[in-house]
């Protein structure tokens, strides 16, 4: 009587109100199905060093292979690197270095020698490098205006908000605007080949076919489509601030002028790090054998981008270039390194198995 | 009238809001009027006009308002208004880092995925809402002066209704005229309530004689009442008449909303209370919100994410500070001016740039984690539901979880408390013994029949079902149990197709009845008392054809038959037949109300009464009578005197009413009425109840109709009597007993009947002194009853008393005054109820027995080896209690028991100052542990694990009420710790709910209630996760509770199982969502060193903010809802394992530091991987930032490869097409628009990607290397140092022949591996074989003692030389010394104890009668015998308060060599590990 006579008589009156119950004869048996009953059929590994053991020998077997193979491939890339800041007194491009600033008219020119000790055989790549340079700045990056570069002639007149302030000089839009295009680089580059007996052989220099095909083709459009008159389309436009020429100017190839010409669809693809480089020219003349040949050889420098104002470095990097890129024997050295921690974790396993692995593995019990 | 402000602050619908304003300086009460008065003048007149109207709605937006309100409901969730902020900073130009737009993709598209939900649920409402508007109901028209059909949501409060049989009622409705003839209205309220059985309801009293039909047009009475209140069980007010004549109503009166008309074909009602007004509707909750655990753990975590997103932040901000800085004055070129051209100060930037950073790192705070949880926990809920094994096929119910957000919780309970009735027992009550005048019938045949059911329930066959093979009865009754058989076969004939579940499930939904199993209803009947039933009965008719006075019967005869006429007729069961459901059986002789007045009182028993003896008219004219009379008569007729007066001619007219009222003739063959008899059936509101009327049907003592006024009772040779019901003095939790006050057919006397708790009757038996046998009978059924206890049998006394005709009118008097009276009106009827059941003859006692349910031991049994503790929390006597607790294997018969009674504060404050000696003695003894002298020191530190203890703890209500206080809490908490298993008997549900909260609170434990009436309620919400048995009980547990199982033995499952599964699945899910966005922020963090702290991202910023949304988000929601890892099986197998989520073990607080760590190591990794695979190249920023999110996101999904612990092919897919996704998406998205997506413009760059060998590259090293140290950990760990988890994977993949035998054999492995301390205290005293064997010789004797010892505690105890033998740590209290306390005693034992001479007196003769057949009942109760009990009461002496510790040398030696043998079976089971493993 006790326990159970203290039903709704004497309680005090708390109760909830269920929704209306679904009145449903139907069984309300749940599926016996495996899903439901949580009963899927299942591999359910367990973590020992037993079971891992393998695992880790497998990565290290693998992994080692495949960093000596790519440590030996960067290893057979060429790649010479000669910096041309003028930081130093000695160095040629010294007096150019002092007088910094983007469009001064009279073009100042550095003469480098170097030399070659190898001959770089295959397409060459000749890049431009900037160090402590940050391409990758939050607001240089968003300061440009990608439908203008497609050729929009709306915005080529109106630039969007992104590029101010580098959008208007003097009330006349800018083309290109923005900051990235504003501070594009603007030295000019040119490589001699100082034959052996004496002649100076300016190495020819391709500056198509730098930029991705994607980007030369549907990305960067001059407006007005193909053929048109640049001057006339650019007409009412104002060339960026720090340029020296507009940029309907930039090549004498019509195909590689305005927005489409390649160094400057190159200079837009903004670098993820701060030391870079970018890829200038190609030497692909088939025509000689090797490519460079060993030797001396000068770089001439038309010296107008000034970067020692942020401590900045220029360099000028040639390299022949593998199936993974140029070199870098980053990826082989890790591939190793990690594949020989891994044989090694493996080999620490193994002992940990042997000592108690046994002890713990239930699996055995049963045998 | 009924003044009592009642608060109705549960009103919702804002009218009723508006309208409380307006009115509530009016009155506090409602005033109702008839609708028709006013039906001219809809408007302004209508005194009704300000209450709500029947027209409900639930949904809580319009079409307007539905953006706003759900927006600003949104809101309210501090993390949405976080991300609303953060995307509306990217508003800002100066600050912005995404696209504003796109900033808000995310934010936009949870509050859009909840909007709809929202809007879904709405609709949904919205839909059932107009349906049940658009119901028909029959109303009064005035125009027409018919009643018209309306639709529900046209009902306003005054109308009136008419309501036909089987239909729902639309509103609150005061029941004003039925076509029943008693005037009466049946309900179902199973959905209010869920109790299956019939309410009656019954019509206003001023309209109670009224036989005409009711006509509203006449009617012109105001009704004013109670306010709209929630309260289900209470309806006051009046009614006023014309006239000024006022009425009292009743709870009687009114019918809710939302229940059925049953049994009735017509009533008439008017409205009281309307739509939203309605209690059903003030009753509807919402649905309960809590937060778990885990949550509650993850939120300090998602703070700490906060901080370490500021600190990112500042340090950014600094960083880019001082980065400026450095150029001083000359500009770079790349650092560009802000669109206006001003110059930025480093200072100012770096403000600006925090505030830019908050952006970019937002995604740390995990924006999808709380929706993750949202659905995983869904899901989770989902599984649980679809559980077979969770699902009773018996009454077609599975588990249901109505707290959506707590499932983890399951995992992590340490402490339940139960509920004993109906939770651990089944709450089908069967008669099992009975002593009637002092002498006991065992009924032997009765428990053979139960054991056959006992076995019938462990065959799970069909043929069961079916009686015909069922030899269950012994031959005198084989022909009965023939036609039992027969029937049951009639039933399920047409249901029998399939399995026998199937075949059980039908009986179930045919059965309209509660409480009526075939198991509770035929019962044996002891030859021994059917004899005697027989005999006396026979002599009745004997006596009565003689014209004898019935006062000449011998004594104990008329006891028997007065023994059973109570069983049959003090309870309310309702009797129905079942071949028209719920109709009532209408066995009418004739029509009178009950006393309701004093002139009623007078007229029915002034001595004119006895002189109209001369009539003589039977029962069938009686009612022509009334049938005739059903011509329109005045509204307050009263009853008639004619047909008041007949009944006690019965007996001087028996020769000409025999053959009326037993249409067979009286004679010991019972085919002839049993055919009849029974096909009824009874509706019970208490399963006692109807398994007392049960057991009296068994010795053809049967009820066979009920009407408010008489009870009909089916004697054998005497026929049907009908006794005239005087007043039913119903059970409440005080009285603990209910009465009836009829006026017996037979010797015309008044006589009450009384049936109750044995504690509350045998206070109020008449002074010993008025005679010898009296005295007699009352030693022995005590007697009797202590035994019944001691067997785990309910006990309840009957007792009766006859009043003389003065006694009666006096008490009706006031009784009369206090049913009238306005003001506590309660308390004055309690009080009347008091002066009404003194001086009571005892009768006898039954024993009921309340089966335990299956597998409860088991159960209990493994929630105890997973380290739970269980409190069993009861409103039973202590001996049941005990026994009960012994039967379920909570005590333990190895264990010593603590048991505490006092009287007062002062004697529970000492009895807890000895236990805390006793248990620290123990400790000291047993052992030098740690934890036992931090318990020495202080008890607070509860360093004392529980489960190693061999105590149990015994307390009850009272003793429990002042352990309760706050002085005593923390030692009574103590206590309990340090004992296994605490029982508290005779608790009140308040104290019930007060010991969860102390315990939860003062412990900081996580607790569990389980229960499944409604005195479990506030335990069950008090408790962290609160479980409901949806039993027999109705359904307010189930309301009130988080989870509803249908069984007991389902809580096993529910916890080790799925409650492990979805706290590990949870924990290990929110700690992979720290680590996942931790690690693919800190990405960018690091990015920041090589960007001159700018705030850029090499991160496209859609993957950026889709990363988490889209990319990551399938693998783990899989995991996070299918991972298991340790199958069912195991689980179940090895209760330990659920330590784990005790411990919190998956998810502890250094888990999210070591989380973030690796976070932050891998995130390393796939940064200066690409970093230096990169170095110095001519990569642009997203053509190097595409392959760091793709190593990012392989990094991630590995991660949770090795997280996962169960790989089923949903993992398989959803990991193949998370990638899949992201390349999908990245390819097209790279491929979209060739000049869009600023800044980033992403043309065709993942195509680029695949096709440069350097990506496959990276993609191959960069997550191994990240990777490599969870990974070796992990390998690690499963060798050298095992989670117990680990080791039950391991048992997993065995094949299942071996699982078993390792199983058993690892059972101590496991359990020492878990929690080494087990062994801590292996002190056990497992008592010689001799000393049990003279225990058990004693314990018939001691056991007795033992039952009033530990009622009356203030009484001396007499101890036996084996008793002090057996129990070491006794102290015997003198009866002076216990005086003080019982000054103290509370006011709650009104009743002046009994001398103490008299329990010595029946101490002696349970001495006496102990050589009575007593050794079944040793048999019977083996458990008790072998147990040490320790009786701590209060202390012996006053001046000497130091405790004795009379520890036996020899005992001490046997511990100690106990302890040896503990240490020296660890060892052996040590060695069986290293053997085994």
């Amino acid at each position: 009587m006790m326990a159970t006579s203290y039903n709704a008589k004497d309680e005090d009156g708390h109760i909830t109100v269920s929704g209306p119950g679904g009145g449903t004869l139907r069984s309300r048996k749940p599926e016996n199905t495996a899903f439901k009953q949580q009963r899927l059929p299942a591999w359910q590994p367990i973590l020992t060093a037993g079971t891992v053991l393998p695992a880790f020998f497998i990565i290290g077997l693998i992994f080692i292979p495949i960093g000596i193979g790519l440590y030996v491939t960067s290893n057979n890339i060429r790649e010479f690197e000669v910096d041309y800041t003028g930081v130093d007194v000695s160095s040629p491009c010294f007096n150019c270095s002092q007088n910094y600033s983007w469009n001064s008219s009279r073009p100042c020119t550095c003469t480098i020698p170097f030399y070659l000790e190898q001959p770089y055989e295959g397409n060459v790549y000749m890049y431009y490098g900037l160090s402590n340079f940050y391409q990758n700045h939050r607001r240089y990056v968003k300061s440009r205006d990608d439908s203008q570069l497609h050729g929009d002639m709306d915005s080529l007149l109106t630039p969007s908000k992104e590029c101010e302030p580098y959008a208007f000089h003097d009330k006349k839009p800018i083309a290109p605007c923005g900051a990235i295009a504003n501070s594009m680089f603007n030295d000019t580059l040119e490589l001699f080949y100082n034959d052996p007996n004496g002649t100076k052989v300016l190495v020819p220099l391709a500056n198509t076919g730098i930029a991705w095909f994607t980007d030369k083709y549907v990305k960067f459009k001059n407006p007005g489509g193909d053929g048109a008159n640049l001057t006339a389309v650019f007409q009412g436009t104002s060339k960026p601030v720090n340029w020296l020429k507009p940029v309907y100017e930039l090549d004498k190839n019509s195909s590689n002028n305005g927005f489409i010409n390649e160094d400057f669809i190159v200079w837009m693809r903004t670098a993820a790090l701060p030391t870079f480089r970018k890829l200038y020219r190609t030497i692909k003349d088939a025509k000689v054998i090797p490519t460079l040949p060993s030797g001396n050889y000068t770089l001439e420098v038309v010296y107008n981008y000034p970067v020692r104002s942020f401590e900045g470095r220029k360099r000028m990097i040639l390299s022949t270039i593998s199936w993974m890129g140029g070199k870098n024997p980053f990826l082989g050295i890790a591939y190793v390194t990690v594949g020989s921690v891994c044989f090694f974790l493996g080999v620490v396993l193994l002992v940990i198995h042997h000592k108690c692995g046994n002890r713990n593995n239930s699996a055995d019990i049963s045998n | 009238m009924a003044r009592h402000g009642e608060d109705p602050g549960m009103v919702k619908a804002p009218k009723v809001k508006q309208q409380r304003k307006k009115k509530s300086k009016e009155n506090k009460t409602r005033t109702v009027h008839a609708n028709l008065l006013y039906d001219h003048a809809k408007g302004e007149e209508n005194p009704n006009r300000h209450y709500a109207n029947n027209k409900i709605k639930t949904t809580k937006y319009t079409v307007l308002s539905f953006l706003p309100k759900n927006l600003f409901e949104q809101f309210h969730r501090f993390a949405n208004v976080y991300f609303v902020f953060i995307a509306l900073l990217n508003f800002v130009p100066v600050v912005n880092a995404f696209q504003p737009e796109l900033a808000l993709a995310p934010v936009v598209f949870i509050l859009s995925v909840t909007a709809i939900k929202d809007l879904w649920e709405d609709y949904r409402r919205h839909r059932s809402d107009k349906e049940i508007n658009h119901m028909d109901c029959l109303v009064f028209s005035r125009a027409e002066r018919r009643y018209v059909e309306k639709y529900w949501k046209e009902l306003r409060v005054g109308d009136f209704i008419r309501l036909r049989c089987n239909e729902i009622l639309p509103a609150d409705v005061l029941l004003l005229s039925s076509s029943d003839p008693d005037r009466l209205c049946h309900i179902e309220t199973a959905t209010l309530d869920g109790e299956t059985n019939l309410k009656q309801r019954q019509v206003v009293r001023s309209f109670f004689d009224l036989d005409c039909d009711f006509d509203p047009l006449k009617y012109n009475s105001v009704i004013e009442c109670e306010k709209p209140n929630n309260d289900l069980n209470r309806f006051r007010g009046y009614i006023m008449h014309r006239s000024g004549r006022r009425d009292a109503l009743y709870k009687e009166n009114l019918l809710l909303r939302g229940c059925t008309i049953r049994n009735t074909e017509e009533a008439v009602g008017i409205v009281i209370y309307a739509g939203h007004e309605t209690k059903a509707m003030l009753n509807n909750n919402g649905p309960r919100y809590k937060r778990s655990k885990l949550e509650r753990q993850m939120n300090v975590d998602v703070f700490w994410c906060v901080i370490i997103l500021l600190v990112m932040c500042l340090f950014t901000a600094v960083g880019h500070g001082l980065w400026m800085f450095q150029y001083g004055d000359k500009r770079p070129v790349f650092d560009v001016l802000s669109p206006e051209g001003t110059d930025l100060s480093p200072i100012m930037s770096a403000i600006y740039l925090f505030l830019t950073m908050i952006i970019v790192f937002q995604v740390l705070i995990p924006i999808s984690l709380f929706v993750s949880i949202e659905i995983v926990k869904i899901c989770q809920v989902f599984f649980i539901h679809q559980d077979m094994e969770l699902y009773d096929e018996e009454t077609d119910s599975h588990l249901q979880c109505r707290a959506l957000n707590i499932t983890e919780d399951l995992g992590q309970m340490q402490y339940i408390f139960s509920d004993k009735t109906g939770t651990l027992t089944e709450n089908k009550m069967v008669f099992r013994r009975c002593t009637v005048a002092g002498v006991e019938y065992s009924h032997d045949a009765n428990a053979r029949r139960l054991a056959m059911y006992q076995e019938m329930d462990s065959e799970e066959e069909e043929c069961t079902s079916h009686g015909g093979t069922l030899p269950r009865r012994d031959s005198v009754t084989s022909h009965q149990s023939a036609r039992v058989v027969l029937r049951s076969q009639s039933t399920k004939s047409h249901r029998r197709t399939g399995s026998r579940a199937e075949a059980k499930r039908a009986s179930i939904l045919s059965k309209h009845t509660a409480f009526s199993s075939p198991m509770e209803k035929d019962i044996t009947p002891d030859p021994q008392l059917l004899d005697k039933v027989n005999e006396c009965s026979s002599q009745m008719d004997f006596m009565r054809f003689h014209s004898q006075p019935m006062s000449q019967l011998p004594s104990d005869l008329a006891d028997i038959i007065d023994f059973f006429i109570a069983l049959t007729i003090c309870n309310t069961v309702v009797v129905s037949s079942p071949n028209q459901p719920r109709q009532k059986v209408r066995m009418r002789f004739e029509l009178k109300s009950p006393v309701k007045t004093i002139e009623d009182f007078i007229k029915r028993f002034t001595p004119s009464r006895l002189t109209s003896g001369s009539n003589n008219s039977s029962s069938s004219s009686l009612i022509t009578n009334r049938s005739s009379n059903k011509g329109c008569s005045s509204v307050l007729s009263s009853p008639s005197a004619e047909s008041t007066l007949t009944k006690l001619d019965e007996e001087k007219h028996h020769g000409g009413l025999e053959h009326a009222f037993s249409p067979i003739p009286p004679c010991y063959d019972g085919k002839g009425w049993n055919l009849e008899e029974g096909e009824l059936r009874y509706e019970a509101e208490s399963p006692d109840e109807a398994a007392l009327v049960y057991a009296a049907r068994a010795y053809k003592c049967s009820l066979v109709g009920r009407l408010p006024d008489q009870v009909t009772v089916e004697l054998p040779h005497l026929g049907k009597l009908s006794f005239e019901l005087l007043h039913t003095l119903g059970f409440d939790s005080t009285r603990k007993r209910m009465s009836v006050v009829v006026r017996h057919p037979l010797t015309d006397q008044i006589t009450v009947y009384t049936k109750g708790a044995d504690s509350a009757i045998m206070d109020l038996i008449r002074p010993p002194d008025t005679g010898k046998r009296q005295k007699k009978i009352v030693s022995r059924t005590q007697n009797y009853l202590n035994l019944y206890a001691a067997d785990g049998l309910r006990t309840l006394c009957i007792a009766k008393k006859i009043m003389s005709k003065e006694q009666y009118a006096c008490w009706l008097q006031r009784h009369l005054e206090a049913e009238t009276a306005i003001q506590g009106r309660e308390e004055l009827l309690f009080q009347s109820a008091l002066r009404l059941e003194t001086n009571l003859q005892l009768l006898g006692a039954t024993g009921i027995e309340d089966r335990l349910q299956d597998g409860v031991p088991e159960t209990i049994a493994s929630l105890r080896q997973a380290g739970l503790q269980i409190w069993v929390l009861t409103g039973d006597k202590q001996e049941t209690a005990v026994n009960i607790a012994y039967a379920c294997k909570l005590l333990d018969p190895e264990e010593e028991i603590l048991t505490l009674n006092a009287d007062s504060q002062e004697a529970c404050a000492l009895l807890l100052e000895e236990s805390l000696h006793y248990i620290q003695a123990k400790f000291l003894c047993s052992s030098t542990d740690q934890a036992a002298k931090n318990f020495q020191n202080n008890f607070a530190p509860f360093d004392i694990y529980p489960s190693s203890s061999p105590l149990g703890l015994v307390i009850d209500g009272r003793t429990l009420a002042y352990a309760l206080d706050k002085s005593l809490e923390d030692k009574f908490l103590a206590i309990a710790q340090s004992c296994r298993s605490v029982l508290c008997c005779r608790s009140t549900p308040l104290q019930k709910s007060m010991v969860v909260k102390l315990v939860r609170n003062k412990l900081k434990v996580m607790t569990l209630a389980i229960g499944d009436g409604a005195n479990d309620v506030s335990m069950i919400q008090v408790a962290d996760v609160g479980v409901g048995i949806s039993g027999q009980e109705g359904m307010q547990a189930v309301m009130a509770s988080d989870f509803a199982l249908p069984r007991f033995r389902y809580l096993q499952k529910l916890l080790l199982v799925h409650g492990h599964w979805c706290y590990s699945r949870l924990a290990n899910m929110i700690l992979y969502f720290f680590y996942k966005n931790a690690m693919f922020v800190a990405l960018i963090f690091w990015y920041q060193f090589y960007c001159g702290f700018s705030g850029s991202a090499m991160i496209d910023q859609w993957y950026l903010i889709f990363f988490n949304l889209m990319f990551s988000a399938f693998p783990q929601l899989i995991t996070g809802t299918l991972d298991k890892d340790v199958s069912a099986e195991t689980l179940q197998q090895l209760p330990q394992l659920y330590v784990n989520g005790q411990n919190s073990e998956e998810y502890k607080p250094y888990m999210f530091w070591m989380n973030m760590i690796d976070a932050f190591y891998q995130s390393l990794i796939c940064f200066f991987i690409p970093y230096f695979a990169y170095a110095d190249s001519d990569v642009d920023l997203f053509t190097w930032g595409t392959p760091i999110t793709t190593l990012a996101l392989f990094t991630i999904l590995v991660h949770l490869g090795i997280e996962t612990k169960t790989w089923t092919w949903m993992n398989w897919l959803s990991i193949s097409f998370s990638i899949s996704l992201f390349f999908t998406v990245a390819l097209c998205y790279n491929a979209s628009c060739p000049t869009c997506y600023s800044p980033s413009n992403p043309y065709w760059t993942m195509q680029r990607l695949l096709q440069d060998p350097l990506f496959y590259l990276l993609c191959l090293i960069t997550p191994v290397a990240a990777l490599l140290p969870r990974y070796f950990y992990r390998a690690c760990q499963g060798t050298l140092f095992p989670s117990p988890i680990q080791v039950g994977r391991q048992l997993d993949k065995l094949p299942a022949e071996t699982r078993r035998n390792i199983l058993s054999l690892s059972r101590v492995e496991v359990g020492s591996a878990l929690s080494p301390k087990t062994h801590f205290l292996s002190l056990s005293t497992p008592s010689s074989t001799g000393c049990n064997k003279k225990d058990q010789r004693s314990f018939p004797g001691s056991n007795t003692s033992q039952g009033p010892v530990l009622q009356t505690d203030n009484q001396a105890r007499r101890r036996g030389p084996a008793d002090s033998e057996r129990d070491l740590y006794t102290f015997v209290p003198s009866e002076i010394d216990t005086l003080p306390y019982t000054k103290d005693a509370p006011k709650l034992s009104e009743e002046p104890q009994p001398p103490s001479t008299r329990d010595s007196e029946r101490l002696d003769k349970t001495l006496e009668a102990s050589d009575l057949s007593l050794s079944g009942w040793i048999t019977s109760t083996p458990l008790l015998s072998q147990t040490d009990c320790i009786h701590l009461n209060l202390p012996p002496d006053g001046d000497t308060p130091c405790v004795r510790y009379t520890r036996d040398s020899e005992e001490k030696l046997k511990s100690e060599q106990i302890i040896q043998k503990a240490q020296k079976t660890e060892q052996d089971t040590e060695q069986s590990l290293h053997v085994t493993t």
